[in-house]
Order: C-alpha cells, then structure tokens, then sequence
C-alpha cells in the first residue's frame, strides 16, 4: 500500500513514542524529583504559574517526564488539573501580610518596612562555572546554615505597601471595594470587554516569554508607560478556605510563594493627574514576569493604537496551551483542505488563462 | 418656493455639549467666551441647532473651525449620540422616528439607503484595499441585492457618471489620486440612489485645479440624479459655487441663513460680512 | 487509566455542562454557543472541541468511528480513538454506517448519514466572519445585527479581482436563513451535505471554547450570488486508482517511487468497501 498517504497510523505512533522513550533515557541515572524542586526552582516556579497549579512536586515530575520542556510541562499540569473537582475558594489573599523575603521599591530611597535586597540574580555575574562550584551544594548548604545558626534571627513584620503611603495622599485613586466573585478564567470562556479579575488571572498564566516580550514593546515606545517599580517583594502568603459548618471560622491550607509588583506611573484620571498602579502576581520568585505583567496591566488601561492596548490582543494570545496547541497543529495532515486550496488556485489560472485568449 | 414640500431631512434642536453645563451657560450664550462656558468649562459644540434640507436643493453651510459644522456632520454619520435634539428623514418611517434613536442595525442601513456620505478623508469612506468595484457594491450589498452581475453593471454605470475609466475598476483606491479617490467616495455615496448626499469639506486639501473638477462633478451629479445635498465648508468660495441657500455657523450657533445670493450681496451679521468681503 | 480517570475522562459535572451546551446549539443552529472548554491530554488544536464532544455523549452501546481527512487509519485518528478507548468500554468501527458517533477532522464521509447517527466535527477557528474581521467582540454584534455584507464583499471582491471565487474550504454558509456558519475546514465539496441532512452535525472548538450545531433537516446555504453559483471542487474526470470512483473527494498523491501523480479517495473506508465489492463482482 505504497501509494496509501496515511497508513499504518497505530505502529507508527507506537514506534514513535519508543524511540521518544530512547532520547528521555539517553542518560544513565535518573535526576530526583527534589533536586528539580530545590535546583530548577526557578524553572518549577514558571512551570506552576502558566499551568496555574502550584505544586513543586507535581511539576518536578512533569519537566522531568518531558526532557525539561516548558510547554509539554504546562501541558501535563494543566491537562491533570482539568480532572480535579474543584470543592473551595480561598479567601482573598492580602499581599500585606506576605512574610516577605525580598523586597525592594525603586520609586524611593528608603521605604517604611525598609528595602530587603534577598535572593537575587541582579547583582551577580553572569560568568559560567566552567569547572563546576569549587564547594559541592552540601558544602555551601553546611556553610551558611552555620553563619545563620550563629546570627541572631531579625523579626520581619508585615510590611504596609508603598502604595499605601501615596494613597493616603490621595495622589492614587482609591478604588471602591468590590466584593463581586472574580471571574474564573478556567470555567467560562473570556468575554470582552472583560473585568479586571478576568484580566489579571491570564495574564498570570500566561507564558512568560510573550508577556515579557509585549511588556518590552510597551517600554520601547509601542504604548504609554514607562512605570516605575513601586514595589516589588517575594514571600509566603498563607491560604484560608471557610470552614463547612461554620463560615466565620476558617481553616489554614497552608503557604505559597509568590511575588508581587506595584508599577507606578503619571495618568491624567479624569480631571487631574493621578499615579496610576499597574499590578502584576505570579507564583513563585519569576520577577521579570511580576513586572512585565504590571506593566501590561497599565497598558490596557490606556485608550490608544499600540497591541498592548488592546484587551482582546493581549490576553487571546498569550496562553501557553492554546498557543503552542494551534501552532504546533499545523503539523497535522491538512491534505484534504490543501486540496481545495489548489482547485481554487487552478481555477483561477484557468480563467485567467481564458481572459487573456 | 420650498414651502409646500416635505424635507428631506429635518433637525430640530440640536445640541452636543461636553460637560455638565449649569445655570450660567445652559439654554444663553452670553455667558460663553466662544462657545465654553466662563462658569462651568462645559463646551457646546452645537447649540440648538435646527435646519431643513427640502428636496432637490443644496444646503451650504459655512463657518470657521470650532463652528459647530463638524459636530453637526459627524453626528449625521452617527458618530456619536447628541446631547439633546432630532433629525427626521423623509426616507425612514416616513420622518416620524428620530434617527439618532435608532436601533445600530436601523443607522446602519441609514446610512447605506437613505444618505449617501462622503468624508473629507477619504480613509473613512473607503475601502482602500479593496477594488474600487467592491467600494460601490459594498453599498448594493448591505441594501440586499445578491446578483453580483447586476453590482458590477451598476459600478460601473457610477464610475463612468464620476469620470473613473471602468477599466480601472478592479484597481483598489489606496492606487488613485486624491481627487479620485474622491470621486469613488461621491459614486459609493450614490451606489443606492440616496435621497440626500452630505458632503464633508470634500475638496479641502485638494488642489485648485483638482478641487474645481470636483465641484464640477458635484454639480453635474446633482443635475442628473436631483438629488437633495447638504455641504459643509470653511470655504464660501466653494458654497458660492454650489449652494442654493446657506446657513453661516459661528461658535455652535446658526447666526444667519438665506438664500447664498442673499448673503453674499447682503451680509447681515458682522462675521458673515468679514467672510464675504474676504472672498474678493 | 480506568482506576484514576473518570468513564470518558472527564468528571461527570463537566459533561453535563458540555451537554447543555451542545441542547442550546441545537435548538438555536449555527449559533456559536461558549462554553468552559476543559484541558486534555491531547494538544489544543488537535481536536480537543470534537473530542470534549464525544466524550460528553459516549456511553455503553456506542459505536464510535474517528476520521482524519477521511481516513480511519490516520495518526491523528487512531491516537483520538486510542485515548477514548482507554477511558471507556465502547466499540470501534471504521464501518461508516455501523457508527452512532463519528468524529472527523475535515471531512463528510461520502455515505449518507442516517437519522440517529451523529457526526462531530473538530473546528480550529470556528468564526465564519474572522476573515473579514479580527476582533471577537466586533464579529459577535456582527451576528447579533445579522450584518454579513463584509463576507459578501469578499466574494465579490474575489470575483472582481480573479473572476472566481477564491475562497476554497471552511466555506462559509447560512443555516435556517439565520446565522453564517464555518462547517469547520472541510471541502466545498462536503456542504452540500449538511443541508437538509438526516443526522445531527455538531462542531466542537476547544481552543476558541465555542460549540455549535446543525440539526437534522435544516437549510444550510452556502454562501453565492443569484447568478453566480456555488461551486464545488472538481476533479477534471480524475479517478480513484484504488476503487475507480469519479464521484468522490479525490486526494492528489505521489508514487514514493516513480514522482507520477495519482488521485485516490479520501474516505478510505469507502474506497475499501468499494474495491472489495468490485473485486467479489469480478469473481
């Protein structure tokens, strides 16, 4: 059946996924589950926030079951995600009381809280270890558990936001509180225009790469803002659900890590000139993303000509699922189509043909 | 002269204002440095606007920028809902609905039967990727008709009246002149034999020799379709040219209107007198 | 699989909601119905709406056949049915007739459908007017003011400028004189069969979260000027080199050895039955 165009479709899938098991496998050893979590946790981190599940463990697994793919790791995630009944909602979480472990505001000097630099690659250089670290991770990790065993541990109490201060200025809007239920990106389609929660969510799953990308084309001159960094802090925030019998009682789920970032930037609001704050959340320590997505956030509150101003642009294509699911189905056999494309081509040509006789 | 017959469009009381306005400006324009309020900063861009276009004619209005005359044309376009007033058109429900209370569907068609535009950015009016053919049959299509040969018949038949070689009509506009793309907008406006045609500073920014075979078309259209046209310049050159009667705009009121004979021998008002002394 | 994944992989309360979905598209056809499209293991794009579909409706005593191109045998159509099977207990067929669910990608099998059966189609872009306008929020009250003229100016367009009309499949059509339709990318040559059909066609898009429908005996006009008539794809006399049919949707292939071009069908089990049916004749 040389001439059938598809054929055999089953044994090729099954060969397929064999010698895909061949290139996960090449390596002797297996790496453990914790090592991901605790050395990749960077890549952990971004893999939890465009999947929308934080659980280290279950993306550890995920990136190691995926020779480290970003998007198949998403994938996994998001797909087992779907299969899960979802029974609560957490109570909103107050970024306030964050037990933070960095935090730094570029808008001022000092801040009340003070500025905590914490873990960060900033200042580091970028120069690679070629003959590997001269101490073994056991080593290091012995190191500074001693330093920090011998120091005397400073309590760090909430830190009230910079924004705040600025707020009770009156030089930031204070919005009206609104209790509305935020609209759930995973159980109803995106309508627009759509609400700010809607807005917020996919732009923290989204894939880092395009909101950083678009973030950029904002600062470099396709859109309005050029914010400053009014804070920026990482840390734990803890997660309450109400408690079934009794609904002002609430019951501790435990902590996760995430990073926030306030963007300032002047906006003529209605009459006067205010600061306007774009906000940006993801889970884990993916900064650059926190900021992008501030930035973004102000943008699209802008009217204007630029992609980032645009609410449907911006948050339809940003997905790492649907993105990377409509891109790669372009590798599906599309003879059928191709063929029709062609009949109407030739067709054309003939009539073209026609009229020049 | 026109008294026995019914407009075709008629506008009663129109008003745009951006603000609020208050007691010192609403309803008195004595309180006004031009046309925003001393008191409260509210703008009105139109106040109290109210005009007949009868069958057949052509309604010239002039005034300087800030007038008033754009407002009142786009919201003729329906590019906005005006603060307070009406307009009846002869053609929809017998002049007994107000159009700017119409369903979006209703302006729509509106806008594709009843007045032919043309904008005086030719951006707005046109397709400019699309075949100056296509730019005509857009009109037929949104009217109902589904016969592509009657479409292609009816183009060109347009084109010819507009002086566009109908060999030229699968080119698309963004490839023609400005005074062509012109004359596509004036054919487009006229695809479904509308009873008024609102012309917005057509030929502004053409140039002159350009901008006289355009007034010429206009004229020549008008004597072959009788069709009813409401002009809108800062030009009265140009509303000499082609009006038969004129209403003068200053800060967003009517502040004279008669026959354009009438006004140009015998200005009334102060501005209009500068106006037409300016013309010589 | 079975001890960890519900019957039809999703969880009971998910395909209720699909299955609302897919009553009102129904009862309204053509009308892009949204609905909270679940993650699959399978790649957005590659068939979750269609599959979300079958999964909702399956059950014991279902047939399922699943068509990539109008082949059975395809990769695409043999990993869908694997992953159904492996979360359900139904049957498989490549017997057009014999199915109660088909699920296809880009075709009509060439065999009529019969009242009962249900056909499901798996859409990527299911928004008949995107090719004249991008934005979902403009597109949505271009449906509610029933305003399609953007669509016919391009079939004008496209016959000022080529003299034919150039759009070749998802070719857009009107369904019960109501709402413009995408059939999904099959082939000019397949829409014909959606109108007045005796089964119930449903189009499932995952990625875009709509689902829609056209049920039994409805009108499904595809789009043409009165005096310019749809055309279909045709073939120039061609013939299947397997089963020798002229009537069929023919793809265009080339002999792994020789380069020489041949035309086969596209429906394989069709083309199967056919060739089978002629061979018995000869004996």
């Amino acid at each position: 059946m040389a001439y059938v165009a598809v054929s055999g479709g089953e044994e090729a899938i099954e060969e397929s996924i064999r010698l895909l098991e061949y290139y996960q496998n090449s390596a002797e050893g297996e790496i453990a589950v914790e090592a991901i979590t605790n050395q990749l946790s960077l890549l952990v981190d971004r893999v939890m926030g465009e999947a929308g599940l934080y659980s280290r463990s279950y993306a550890a697994l995920a990136l190691r079951q995926c020779e480290g793919s970003v998007e198949e790791a998403v994938f996994l995630l998001r797909a087992y995600r779907s299969t899960l009944t979802r029974n609560y909602y957490t109570h909103a979480v107050d970024a306030t009381n964050m037990r933070v472990i960095r935090r730094i505001s570029a808008a001022f000097k000092d801040i009340k809280g003070g500025q905590l630099l914490g873990p960060s690659y900033d200042y580091t250089h970028r120069l690679i270890k070629f003959n590997g670290a001269t101490q073994s991770p056991q080593d290091i990790r012995q190191t500074l558990f001693e330093t920090l065993e011998a120091e005397q541990p400073e309590e760090i109490a909430s830190c009230p936001r910079v924004s705040d201060e600025l707020r009770s200025e009156g030089l930031i809007e204070q919005a009206a509180p609104d209790d509305q239920s935020p609209h759930d990106v995973t159980m109803h389609m995106l309508e627009f225009p759509t609400t700010r929660s809607a807005r917020l969510q996919t732009l923290a799953r989204a894939d880092t790469g395009f909101v950083s990308g678009l973030a950029y084309s904002a600062l470099r001159g396709f859109g309005q803002v050029h914010p400053t960094v009014g804070e920026l802090r990482s840390g734990y925030v803890e997660l309450y659900v109400s408690y079934l019998l009794d609904e002002q009682e609430s019951v501790y789920l435990g902590e996760v890590l995430i990073t926030e970032v306030e963007g300032f930037s002047p906006a003529h609001n209605k009459e006067q000139l205010k600061i306007s704050v774009g906000y940006g959340a993801v889970f884990g320590r993916c900064e650059t993303k926190a900021i992008a997505m501030a930035v973004i956030d102000n943008e699209l509150n802008q009217d204007g000509p630029y992609p980032t101003q645009d609410e449907e642009f911006v948050l339809m294509h940003g997905d790492s699922l649907e993105m990377n699911g409509f891109i790669s189905h372009l590798k599906l056999p599309h003879y059928v189509t191709f063929q029709s494309k062609l009949d109407a081509v030739r067709k054309t040509r003939l009539e073209g043909n026609k009229s020049h006789e | 002269m026109y008294l026995n017959e019914t407009p075709v469009l008629s506008i009663r009381d129109l008003t745009v204002r951006y603000g609020k306005g208050c007691s010192a400006c609403s309803g008195r324009a004595d309180n006004r440095d031009k046309n925003r309020c001393i008191a409260c900063g509210t703008v009105w861009a139109t106040d109290g606007i109210s005009l007949d276009v009868y069958p057949g004619e052509v309604l010239g209005i002039v005034g300087e920028s800030g007038s008033g005359k754009t407002t009142l044309m786009r919201a003729l376009y329906f590019d906005f809902v005006p603060s307070f007033g009406s307009a009846v058109l002869r053609d929809y429900e017998d002049g007994q609905k107000n159009i700017w209370e119409a369903s979006s569907a209703a302006q729509r068609m509106i806008k594709n039967t009843v007045m032919g535009m043309v904008y005086q950015n030719p951006v707005l009016g046109l397709r400019m990727n699309y075949s100056a053919a296509s730019n005509i049959a857009e009109k037929i299509i949104a009217a109902g008709s589904r016969n592509a040969g009657q479409m292609t018949g009816r183009a060109m038949e347009l084109l010819d009246a507009v002086e566009i070689s109908t060999s030229r009509m699968s080119e698309a506009p963004k490839n023609f002149s400005g005074g062509m793309q012109q004359r596509v907008q004036i054919s487009k406006a006229l695809a479904n034999n509308p009873a008024l045609l609102l012309l917005d500073e057509v030929t502004t920014g053409l140039d002159l020799s350009v901008q006289a075979k355009v007034l010429d078309l206009i004229r020549k259209i008008k004597a072959l379709y009788g069709i009813s046209i409401l002009l809108v310049s800062h030009d009265l050159a140009v509303i000499r040219m082609l009006a038969d009667r004129t209403i003068v705009m200053l800060d967003g009121a009517i502040i004279e209107s008669g026959l354009t004979d009438q006004i140009l021998e015998d200005p009334q008002q102060a501005y209009t007198q500068q106006l037409v002394h300016s013309l010589i | 699989m079975s001890k960890n994944y519900n019957y039809a992989f999703l969880d009971e309360g998910s395909k209720r909601e699909i299955r609302r979905a897919t009553l009102k598209a129904v009862a309204i056809p053509g009308y892009q119905v949204p609905f909270g499209s679940r993650e699959l293991p399978i790649g957005r794009g590659w068939g979750t709406g269609g599959i979300q579909l079958t999964l909702s409706l399956i059950g014991p005593g279902d047939v399922l056949k699943v068509i990539d191109q109008g082949s059975d045998e395809s990769v695409n159509a043999v990993n869908i049915k694997k992953f159904v099977g492996l979360c359900t207990d139904i049957e498989t067929t490549t017997e057009t007739p014999e199915a109660t669910l088909i699920q296809s990608r880009h075709r009509i099998p060439e065999i009529p459908l019969k009242n009962g059966q249900i056909l499901i189609f798996q859409v990527p872009l299911p928004e008949p007017l995107r090719i004249v306008e991008a934005r979902e929020e403009v597109t949505k009250k271009m449906h509610a003011e029933k305003d399609y003229a953007p669509l016919w100016l391009q079939l004008y367009e496209s016959l000022i400028r080529y003299k034919k009309v150039t759009l070749a499949s998802e070719y857009p059509c009107l369904v019960e004189g109501r709402y413009m339709m995408n059939p999904s990318p099959i082939p000019r040559f397949d829409n014909p069969k959606l109108h007045k059909a005796e089964c119930l066609y449903l189009f499932g898009a995952g990625r875009e979260k709509k689902i829609y429908a056209v049920p039994p005996y409805t009108d499904v006009v595809s789009l043409a000027f009165d005096d310019v008539p749809f055309e279909i794809e045709s073939f120039g006399g061609k013939h299947c080199r397997l089963c020798g049919s002229t009537d069929t949707y023919l793809d265009e292939v080339f002999d792994q050895q020789s380069g020489k071009r041949f035309h086969q069908c596209s429906d394989t089990s069709y083309c199967r039955k056919l060739s089978s049916q002629k061979a018995q004749n000869r004996e």
